[in-house]
């Protein structure tokens, strides 16, 4: 179909993955996911098909292998008009503690992969002369918190890396969008207790990414606006009480 | 209690159905793929599945374990050229509709509520307002996947495993965890409903307004339940059939994703369902109806089937409390005495529901069905003790009539009542002994009724 967009979404076998293809989907645009295992990602990508009534592509990528991120941008059948990154891996906070290896991992996931894949897919779209880079952070990368901040620190290295290429790439034609989500109701998170008004639904999420990417301006988005109001308390408070709060 | 392991017992949670009544505490499985069913399971001692908590009452709180099964939420595949749609069983049917409708399909039966998952519509053999021709869910489904209780999936439908299979459909989840199923839509042209209205003044004249009705696609009478002596049964009977392309050509196209629904935000005040506020509402709906009787009207298909849907938690109208849905089936032969001594027995009441809704039911087809030959009547009252008492009164009307109580909306009713009306019961239990689903799958409803 001439003229038609492509999203590329890394990540997409999550539960915010699934609801942005479907939202993405819904709009007309083609779909290009990628998955570690593409067989193993087989019974979300037969979900998503039949939900949109056409194929859906899938491309194996592991953002792990960061050695292995340009051949894999290259090798797109079409570059992208969108890209939205949802990787992301909570890992647990007690056992990165005491276990680098796990949280080398975090950090990898959250980080490392992300950026650079992201950083490469914005270079291409500059020389191209469109494209919108999403990368989905956290609110955890605020402010670091006792509780979780081997990941929260990942996910501000991440926040901090997205509003570095916005900036960078501000006078040009490609746009960089940074969605924090706050809590989701997925997976990766049904072991909380949440509360309710903070907690979105991954359809909500879906929706606030496409709004944000495709036909809103913002560079930062809140998934729920509560989040942002939080989140400047939470960065207000000063060190010296921070630090003896339980967060 | 012996103590189990965290990740097998699961942790415990609070359960209730959609009346909110009862409340019980179970220990929460959560299904998060097919192929890890089987060891979900394995240590599994008394436990049934839980799809959208839409059954009002008991039904899907296991005794001891529930399974969560809302994350086996993918489509599988669709042909359009047989209208046939394979799912998994925790897709809603909300998701399905928003997917199929747009290509011009319809699900042969839906019931009163979009916001169920698969798994249950086949569990409790749902109806919709066109049983009288088209059965129930079940007579759609060509077949389905079943986990029996030693871990092992089975292939079932009319020709394999039948006795099953026609367990399955209506078994309230207690033949298996329902994995997945493929059934058949019918072809649309619209998402359109040509509605017709027909004033009926008293209940012989409903009666005879739903008998006329037999040829119509959809059919369904709603009954003011304030009125007495001589307007006793007075209500309003709707027709439904699926406009054609050309016919509502002139009509803007229903809303795509349409209105989010408008959340009921707290548990309302008890005396927030009043007979003041109920008859008003009623009286309200009475005349509306009226004036719409002389001509056909064009109703979005999300409004037509599933109005209620349009408020979020409205089982919170009824306070913290809860309330207890009460529907009946009576055989056609003593139906309109029983009906209008039900009637009367609830306008005594005074705190009778703004629903009370009457339909036309062909026969079912699984074997704990509820469907049989008759008409149907539901019910929803506060859970007191005066509404409990009368729905005891209610039932021993019901059961010399020959008829029988909906086990999805069922919380209360005697277990003389049950084996009274599903004679299908001991071939059930039979069933049941034979793929070892005693003390394996036991939901509170069927210990309670001694399923």
């Amino acid at each position: 179909m001439a003229g038609r967009k492509t999203l590329l979404l890394v990540g997409a076998t999550s539960d915010i993955g699934r609801a942005v293809a479907s939202r993405y989907a819904r709009e007309g645009w083609a779909i290009v996911l990628t998955a570690r295992d593409p067989s193993a990602a087989r019974r979300d990508t037969d979900d998503l098909s039949v939900r949109t009534g056409e194929p859906v592509a899938v491309l194996p990528l592991d953002v792990l292998a960061l050695d292995t991120l340009a051949a894999f941008v290259d090798a797109l059948p079409v570059l992208p008009d969108t890209v939205v990154c949802v990787v992301g891996e909570l890992g647990d906070q007690n056992r990165a503690e005491a276990d680098p290896e796990h949280a080398a991992r975090v950090m990898a996931t959250n980080y490392l992969g992300p950026s650079l894949l992201l950083g490469i897919l914005a270079d291409r779209f500059a020389a191209r002369g469109h494209g919108t880079i999403v990368g989905v952070s956290s609110v955890a990368g605020d402010r670091g918190r006792g509780s979780n901040y081997v990941y929260g620190s990942a996910k501000a290295g991440f926040t901090a890396f997205l509003s570095g290429l916005r900036n960078r790439l501000a006078r040009g034609p490609v746009r960089v969008v940074t969605v924090k989500p706050g809590f989701v109701r997925t997976r990766m998170t049904q072991a909380l207790s949440l509360p309710p008004l903070l907690t979105a639904e991954p359809a909500e999420v879906g929706a606030a990414i496409y709004a944000a990417a495709e036909r809103g301006r913002a560079d930062v988005v809140y998934v729920r606006p509560v989040w942002r109001l939080v989140m400047a308390i939470i960065r207000a408070i000063p060190e010296p009480i921070f630090k003896r709060l339980r967060l | 209690m012996t103590d189990r392991p965290r990740d097998i017992a699961g942790p415990l949670g609070t359960l209730s159905g959609w009346g909110r009544y009862p409340r019980a505490e179970s220990r929460i499985l959560r299904a998060e793929a097919p192929d890890r069913l089987p060891g979900l399971v394995a240590a599994g001692t008394d436990y049934v599945a839980r799809g959208n908590g839409r059954a009002y009452g008991d039904a899907a709180i296991g005794l001891h374990q529930t399974v969560l099964m809302r994350r086996l939420d993918r489509f599988r595949g669709f042909d359009p050229d047989s209208g046939r749609l394979t799912v998994e069983a925790g897709v809603l049917l909300a998701d399905i509709l928003d997917v199929v409708v747009p290509r011009g399909f319809f699900p042969f039966v839906v019931p009163g509520t979009r916001l169920v998952t698969v798994g249950g519509m086949i569990a409790a053999d749902v109806h919709g307002k066109n049983h009288h021709r088209e059965g129930g869910f079940g007579d759609h489904l060509d077949a389905l996947t079943l986990l029996l209780p030693d871990g092992r999936p089975l292939r079932c439908s009319r020709e394999d495993n039948p006795e099953l299979f026609t367990a399955t459909v209506g078994g309230m989840g207690l033949t298996g965890l329902i994995v997945d199923a493929t059934f058949r839509l019918r072809p649309i042209e619209s998402g359109w409903i040509r509605q017709e209205t027909e004033v009926a003044t008293n209940l012989s004249g409903l009666v005879a307004a739903l008998d006329r009705s037999a040829e119509a696609t959809y059919c369904v009478a709603w009954i003011d339940c304030q009125s007495r002596g001589g307007h006793l049964g007075r209500g309003l009977v709707f027709r439904g059939e699926h406009a054609s392309a050309a016919e509502c050509a002139g009509l803007a196209p229903p809303r795509a994703a349409g209105r989010a629904a408008v959340p009921v935000p707290v548990d309302m005040p008890s005396w927030t369902l009043n007979p003041l506020t109920v008859g008003a509402f009623n009286a309200l709906y009475h005349r509306r109806g009226a004036a719409a009787a002389r001509r056909p009207a064009y109703v979005p298909w999300r409004q037509y089937f599933f109005p209620l849907d349009g408020l979020s938690d409205w089982n919170r109208l009824y306070g913290r409390r809860g309330f207890v849905q009460h529907q009946c089936v009576i055989p056609p032969g003593s139906a309109q005495p029983v009906l209008a001594e039900i009637l009367e027995r609830v306008a005594r009441l005074g705190s009778a529901s703004p629903l009370a809704v009457l339909k036309r039911l062909g026969p079912g087809s699984g074997l704990l069905s509820f469907p049989m030959d008759g008409y149907t009547l539901a019910l929803d009252l506060p859970a007191n003790a005066a509404a409990l008492a009368l729905l005891d009164e209610i039932d021993r009307l019901v059961v010399p009539a020959g008829g029988r109580l909906y086990l999805a909306k069922d919380s209360r009713q005697t277990r003389a009542t049950f084996e009274a009306g599903y004679p299908g019961l001991g071939e059930f239990r039979r069933l049941r002994h034979a793929i070892g689903a005693e003390r394996r799958l036991t939901s509170h409803l069927s210990a309670r009724l001694g399923v």
